[in-house]
């Protein structure tokens, strides 16, 4: 109690927004959809739920809005827990998944109701609603229906109406689904710049990992409820601490191996015929199993001798030219799907499939994470 | 290839069945119920040559003696045809007396052979010399006539042509058909408040307590009106459980039980029930496809649950609440066994005096005339809604 009575006062100075603390939640009283929840998020951070579904980041959104409760744990926004503070008291403008722009009302009414319910004369409420439809670029639609406009308009109109009464915490859950895929690239650049404009913190639920990479400030990447790492897009993609985080950002050759020896923060994985050295990420042992992954444009084929710590034999198996770079499938250390991307600058050498070549990657582009046999 | 005339053809025959059937089952009948209550030629065809010698007479005064010589011919000629109790009792709507004055005078007419007739007439019934009889055969002598409807609401056509209302004692069709609006309009509104939050239950149940609960909905729904009706009366009369349970909790006195069925409060809870699922099937059907988010939009935009109802919610719906209330008070304004099983004599509907007039008085003119205001009622009523609401948003579950 002391602290919920403090923390309003500790928030004043502090540029915290949001914070989870060890949130469970589970709807049935035994399976856990999300657990021991843990986030920090600044003010005007962007932050974005990443996760395939089941993961639990809608049911995370849902209880920061206010339209679930968590079963453990403790939400606070501004330092206050909001444990006991309906949707409507929150102050959080939210953008649903189908837009939910009320059908029978027009675009003006729609973005003047949470004005009309907080009390806003009409003068006040008209100037809002026009600088609102300015910011997402709709001016001169106040009298249409949403039936009456196109996907991305009501996406946009969605926008508006979460932004127009001027919340301090706008979340958003997978507000692109619906639109195609021209579309969706130029509605995350639109969030973003409107993002920039306002200086609004944002909570973005998706399961699009490009979305998220364009969009985000941090990424937090949720697997059946349990956050795999939480980290900027660049380390995300760069610095992967989990196996599950380097399957689903970006593209990652996978090799599954057993540790051999252990030498600080290097160690030697034996997978297939090959031994291969790599950072060792998990905190593993000789003998445990890991996952190795290496990112396809970090490999060379036919490297010169010695450059690169670790060099293994491949048989060419398919060849793909994909503009900006050569798509090269090979076998390699017992998998028949090791890819090797190599750019369009450097030229391929000539090498054709069947070829036997060599292939190489450094060891700090080789991460050993946990062992994750089954990709699900 | 099939040449398109045939083709169209085919698809005549295909639905000719139901054409047919729709025309004889419906069409027709609403058709002759419709002109019987304008055409009504029994007089007419009866007593041709009296009303063609009526046609000089200028309605002050008597008629001429060869009106009287017709009558007295065209009387006996019906009795023999054994349509003089169709005519008597046509001319006694008009004025009441002269049903015996008719059969009467047949009777002893056999008797006279020649004029004078005036004289003869008179002397069976002084009522022949009467112009109010006269002016009751010219008035039921007309084939087409609006007398039936006049009737209906409570006006009449005076001996000089001009129309004015019933004296007092003897309106009964207005305030009748005022009392079946009153009615509908309060089970219609009984059916929305009680309907409205169940449908509201069920459509935003999980599916499969939704599926029991729109059981419930039905089961009464497939049982014979009959059954429900009389279960009612069992309910509701002076000895039945509801007064007992009252009783006994003491909330009135043994002698003072309520009278709760043979009368208007037994024909509102009886309908009401009855037409309940007509209400809750409509509402139903709209508020399933009313996703849950708009409710929750309306809170994170910071709206109460109140404001989140009526501001987002009620409106969608309205459809629904249209479709029900108009159905319900359709089917109500034209109720009959209801009514008739739990209305006693205070809780009787327009449609329970249709069918009096149709089974009872044998004045078919009149009940068709009755009928026939009803079926404008509901489609003016419908075009209205069509105005206000347009009739393509209507959704009947």
């Amino acid at each position: 109690m002391t602290a919920a009575e403090a923390g309003p006062v500790a928030a004043a100075e502090s540029d915290v927004r949001v914070e989870f603390e060890g949130v469970d939640k589970s709807y049935d009283g035994r399976t856990l959809v999300v657990e021991d929840f843990n986030l920090t998020i600044r003010k005007g951070e962007f932050v974005t739920l990443l996760g395939p579904s089941g993961s639990g980041k809608t049911t995370i959104l849902m209880m920061l809005a206010g339209f679930q409760s968590p079963t453990a744990g403790t939400i606070r926004i501004d330092g206050r827990s909001v444990e006991e503070l309906p949707p409507r008291k929150r102050g959080i403008g939210m953008v649903f998944q189908n837009y939910a722009l009320f059908p029978h009302m027009t675009v003006g009414r729609n973005l003047a109701f949470p004005l009309e319910v907080r009390g806003l004369n009409a003068e006040e409420r008209q100037e809002r609603v026009e600088r609102a439809l300015q910011l997402v670029r709709l001016e001169g639609l106040e009298d249409r229906r949403p039936g009456q406009l196109s996907g991305g308009q009501q996406q946009r109109v969605a926008i508006a109406r979460a932004l127009v009464f001027e919340p301090d915490l706008v979340l958003m859950d997978e507000p692109l689904g619906a639109l195609d895929r021209s579309l969706r690239e130029e509605m995350q650049y639109e969030i973003r710049r409107i993002h920039r404009e306002l200086a609004v913190t944002v909570v973005y639920v998706t399961h699009d990992q490009q979305e998220a990479m364009v969009m985000s400030d941090r990424i937090a990447v949720l697997k059946k409820g349990v956050v795999e790492q939480i980290a900027p897009p660049e380390a995300l993609y760069e610095e992967p601490e989990r196996a599950f985080v380097a399957r689903f950002i970006g593209e990652n050759n996978r090799l599954h191996g057993r540790v051999v020896t252990v030498d600080g923060d290097l160690c030697e994985v034996e997978t297939g015929r090959e031994r291969i050295r790599a950072l060792r990420i998990a905190d593993c042992e000789p003998g445990d199993q890991v996952t190795l992954s290496i990112r396809p444009e970090r490999i060379a084929v036919n490297p010169e001798p010695g450059v690169y710590g670790n060099q293994v034999g491949a048989t060419i198996r398919d060849l793909a030219f994909l503009g900006d770079h050569l798509r090269v499938r090979m076998d390699a250390c017992g998998r028949e799907d090791f890819i090797a991307k190599i750019p369009n600058i450097v030229g391929h050498g000539g090498i054709l499939v069947g070829d036997t070549v060599r292939v190489g990657w450094t060891v700090t582009d080789c991460r050993a994470l946990n062992h994750e046999e089954k990709e699900d | 290839m099939i040449a398109p005339g045939r083709e169209r053809f085919r698809a005549l025959a295909l639905v000719l069945p139901l054409l047919v059937f729709i025309l004889i089952t419906f069409i027709a009948p609403l058709a002759t119920m419709l002109v019987r209550s304008v055409h009504d030629p029994v007089v007419a065809d009866a007593l041709p040559a009296t009303l063609a010698s009526l046609d000089g007479w200028d309605g002050e005064g008597l008629p001429d003696e060869a009106a009287y010589e017709a009558i007295a011919r065209e009387l006996v000629q019906a009795r023999e045809d054994r349509t003089l109790g169709q005519v008597a009792g046509r001319v006694n709507r008009v004025q009441s007396g002269l049903r015996s004055v008719f059969t009467r005078s047949a009777r002893s007419l056999r008797d006279v052979t020649e004029g004078p007739w005036r004289d003869a007439l008179e002397e069976i019934d002084e009522a022949w010399a009467d112009p109010a009889t006269w002016h009751a055969i010219r008035a039921t002598g007309q084939r087409f006539t609006g007398r039936h409807y006049l009737n209906a609401v409570d006006m009449q056509r005076l001996p000089d042509g001009s129309v004015a209302r019933q004296p007092e004692e003897r309106r009964i069709y207005l305030p009748l058909l005022w009392r079946t609006l009153v009615v509908s309009a309060v089970i219609t509104l009984l059916c929305l408040l009680l309907g409205y939050p169940v449908a509201h239950l069920i459509a935003h149940a999980p599916e499969r307590r939704a599926n029991l609960l729109l059981a419930l909905v039905l089961v009464p729904f497939w049982t014979s009106l009959l059954v429900r009706t009389t279960a009612w009366i069992v309910l509701l009369q002076t000895q039945g459980v509801v007064n007992d349970l009252l009783v006994s909790i003491g909330l009135v006195g043994d002698d003072g039980r309520l009278a709760m069925i043979y009368n208007m409060t037994g024909t509102i809870i009886a309908m009401t029930h009855v037409l309940l699922p007509f209400m809750v099937l409509p509402l139903y059907s709209v508020m399933r496809a009313i996703p849950g988010q708009y409710m929750n939009a309306a809170a994170s935009l910071g709206a109460r649950p109140a404001q989140a109802f009526l501001r987002v919610y009620w409106p969608q719906t309205l459809p629904g609440v249209g479709a029900g209330s108009l159905l319900v008070f359709i089917l109500a304004i034209g109720y009959y066994i209801t009514p008739a099983l739990v209305g006693g004599s205070s809780g009787q509907l327009i449609s329970n005096m249709v069918a009096y007039h149709m089974q009872t008085s044998l004045n078919w003119g009149l009940a068709a005339a009755l009928g026939g205001i009803l079926l404008a009622g509901v489609l003016a009523l419908y075009l209205l809604y069509d105005r206000l609401v347009g009739i393509e948003r209507l959704s009947l579950g």
